[in-house]
């Protein structure tokens, strides 16, 4: 594989007990793409998400972000490394407003001293209306800023997920992970959605992976697919090619 | 029979049913066998009075709910609430209250002053709790223990080394949040009842490691004469210590007992507005946003880089660090400690203040711990049913106010137009 690969992974196992619930998955990524990973329901594809973010220690295998190894390494690590998911069914913090549930994801650029806060010096200030300002800006991206004092949980389904994307931009992130965004999504609200990714491709130049069931949203947006049945590598490629991959078509319907 | 008036009856038949084997009846020692005495006459009175009430309040349940419905007008005009929610009005509200409570105990009597500084130090206990409970959700039934360590260290530093409670204050501070940064490590990966019991346990081994080491601590005895706290160097005794000064011959006045009362009330209410203001701080700092993330979600914390390790122990070691010096002051002022002053029911005192209060609440927190201390205060009278009252209050306030009694209230984040 070559050097230019943001992710690399290769070989990628995942044993639970007696079960192997992913078998020497691999894939590359390279920077601003769109790589979906499809496959049935159960075929380990959260899993394999489990272990690029560090929620799993894979049991074998090797993930390189941009040549440095991080599997097994704990998931704050990795995500501050700047892999960020979201999940398959919205974990926003819900009893706190749209406009915290950014501020907390910006953390890592914000002045954390302790009496730098407790005195309000200015250079904390500071941090705090630029972090709000970044906090605004993507609200209004995602079209949530009438809600930015909403609490979290209080928001229709389709704004908590678009909260929890903005969220993770707030991280300011390489590769996005996306589990499933578009699930429990109207045809308009998903055609937002793809309009998003797009906008987080080609204006924030960030990469994104994505596990999606909706086949005309995978089928239009990726770059790259990878097809997983029951933990394996089943088939790797454009979208043009795994569409007309037999093997993917009998995973899917089943036998001809 | 309808319906209304056969659950009025069974109402009213259930007041005798509880009240008439708990008030009415009364047993006395005869020699050596027990009697049962029937109750008086008022009594019995009392008790069919209140089945009586009940017997209506059930019958005319319907339309009572009707007519409160009804009456929907506001209790205050809109002009006056507007007024009342400005943000200025509410600040120039709370600056008079502070300064009100640094004046009334000038006037106030000698008992009054005595309670309420008592309030005070439950005030500072309820803010180092919420910490742990009401923002980061960790339930913490040992958090006793920290007020002990704290009360300890004070006492032992001045008993051995002569230290004064001034020096003492930010020592004792700092010994609570040690113990609770190392209690921290071992319950990083407990949650819910589990971290309950393990720092509940926790609690139990301070309380009972204090009272065994006897050859340091005074065992069940404790420590005796604890000095108290001096104004810039000037005791507030009536006579000081060799070579050291008495307020009262520093300024020229006659000694009164009260003026130490009135200091330490002075001391308590600095301590817990300086708890006040830094917790409020904290909240609006990036820690205490993650505290409470980590409340809402701690897989979601993970996610976005927040290391939950931290955060947990920053929230114990924090929350412990103000029960130090709630501790050491509370040394400084009963002048004597036992271990029996920091057994579980104090623990459970401190989280009735914080649920009752409102979780995260500060102000909540403020008014639960006047509630809690004051009322059994004013209630000595009827001592002997404290603790039915006690509960009676919190199967009220949990069918009434489930949240607290001053819920918390997110804060509203002004955006750029």
């Amino acid at each position: 594989m070559s050097q230019n690969n943001l992710l690399e992974v290769s070989g990628l196992s995942m044993r639970f007990g007696g079960l192997l619930a992913v078998n020497g998955v691999g894939m590359a990524v390279k920077e601003k793409q769109v790589v979906s990973m499809i496959g049935p329901n159960g075929a380990g594809k959260t899993t394999v998400f489990n272990c690029l973010t560090g929620f799993y220690r894979p049991t074998g295998g090797t993930i390189l972000l941009a040549g440095e190894p991080i599997q097994g390494l704990p998931g704050h690590t990795i995500a501050r490394k700047g892999v960020v998911r979201t999940f398959q069914n919205v974990r926003l913090f819900k009893d706190m407003t749209a406009v915290e549930n950014l501020l907390i994801a910006q953390h890592q650029h914000l002045n954390t001293g302790f009496f730098a806060g407790l005195f309000k010096t200015p250079s904390f200030r500071r941090s705090e209306r630029e972090a709000m300002a970044y906090a605004e800006h993507w609200l209004e991206r995602v079209d949530l800023k009438a809600f930015a004092n909403r609490p979290a949980g209080t928001l229709a389904y389709g704004q908590q997920r678009r909260l929890e994307i903005a969220r993770c931009m707030m991280t300011r992130p390489r590769i996005l992970m996306l589990d499933e965004p578009a699930a429990g999504l109207n045809p308009r609200e998903t055609d937002d959605l793809k309009a998003l990714i797009g906008v987080l491709r080609e204006e924030y130049g960030t990469t994104v992976l994505l596990i999606e069931h909706d086949m005309k949203l995978v089928m239009s947006i990726s770059d790259h697919i990878v097809v997983i049945n029951q933990g394996s590598p089943l088939a790797d490629g454009t979208p043009e090619q795994v569409r007309g991959n037999p093997a993917v078509i009998k995973a899917y319907l089943g036998e001809a | 029979m309808n319906k209304p008036v056969r659950q009025a009856l069974f109402s009213a038949l259930l007041v005798w049913a509880v009240a008439y084997p708990i008030f009415g009846l009364k047993l006395a020692f005869a020699g050596v066998t027990l009697q049962v005495h029937g109750a008086s006459a008022s009594t019995l009175g009392l008790i069919a009075g209140a089945s009586v009430l009940l017997f209506l309040r059930v019958l005319f349940a319907e339309p009572l709910g009707r007519l409160r419905k009804g009456s929907g007008k506001p209790w205050v005009p809109p002009r006056v609430s507007n007024y009342l929610t400005l943000p200025s009005t509410q600040r120039w509200g709370l600056v008079a209250l502070v300064a009100l409570a640094f004046v009334w105990p000038f006037f106030g009597s000698r008992g009054a002053v005595d309670t309420a500084t008592l309030i005070l130090i439950y005030v500072m206990l309820g803010l180092g709790l919420n910490i742990v409970v009401g923002l980061a959700g960790l339930l913490d039934l040992g958090y006793v223990g920290f007020y002990a360590v704290g009360a300890y260290s004070y006492a032992l530093l001045s008993h051995y080394l002569g230290l004064g409670f001034w020096e003492c204050l930010p020592i004792a501070g700092l010994l609570a949040a040690l113990f609770g940064l190392l209690l921290g490590f071992p319950v990083l990966r407990l949650r819910g009842d589990y971290l309950a019991i393990v720092t509940l346990g926790f609690g139990e081994i301070i309380r009972i490691f204090l009272r065994n080491l006897t050859s340091i601590t005074g065992g069940p005895n404790g420590i005796s004469n604890i000095e108290k706290p001096t104004f810039f160097g000037l005791s507030l005794e009536r006579r000081a210590a060799d070579g050291a000064q008495t307020f009262h011959q520093f300024f020229g006045l006659d000694y009164n007992p009260a003026h130490k009362v009135v200091y330490l009330y002075l001391i308590a209410l600095l301590l817990a507005l300086v708890a006040l203001f830094v917790i409020n701080r904290l909240l609006r700092m990036p820690i205490g946003r993650a505290w409470e993330a980590l409340r809402e979600d701690e897989i979601a914390c993970r996610a976005l880089g927040l290391n939950p390790t931290v955060i947990k122990l920053s929230a114990f070691t924090l929350g412990a660090a103000f029960a130090g010096f709630a501790g050491s002051f509370f040394a400084a002022r009963q002048g004597l400690i036992t271990p029996e002053s920091f057994t579980f029911i104090e623990s459970a005192i401190i989280l009735a203040i914080v649920v009752l209060g409102g979780m995260g609440s500060q102000l909540g927190v403020v008014l639960a711990a006047i509630v809690m201390i004051l009322l059994p205060e004013l209630m000595r009278e009827f001592s002997d049913y404290r603790m039915l009252m006690f509960g009676a209050l919190m199967v009220l306030m949990m069918v009434w106010r489930p949240q607290g009694l001053l819920p918390m209230q997110r804060p509203h984040l002004e955006l750029r137009q």
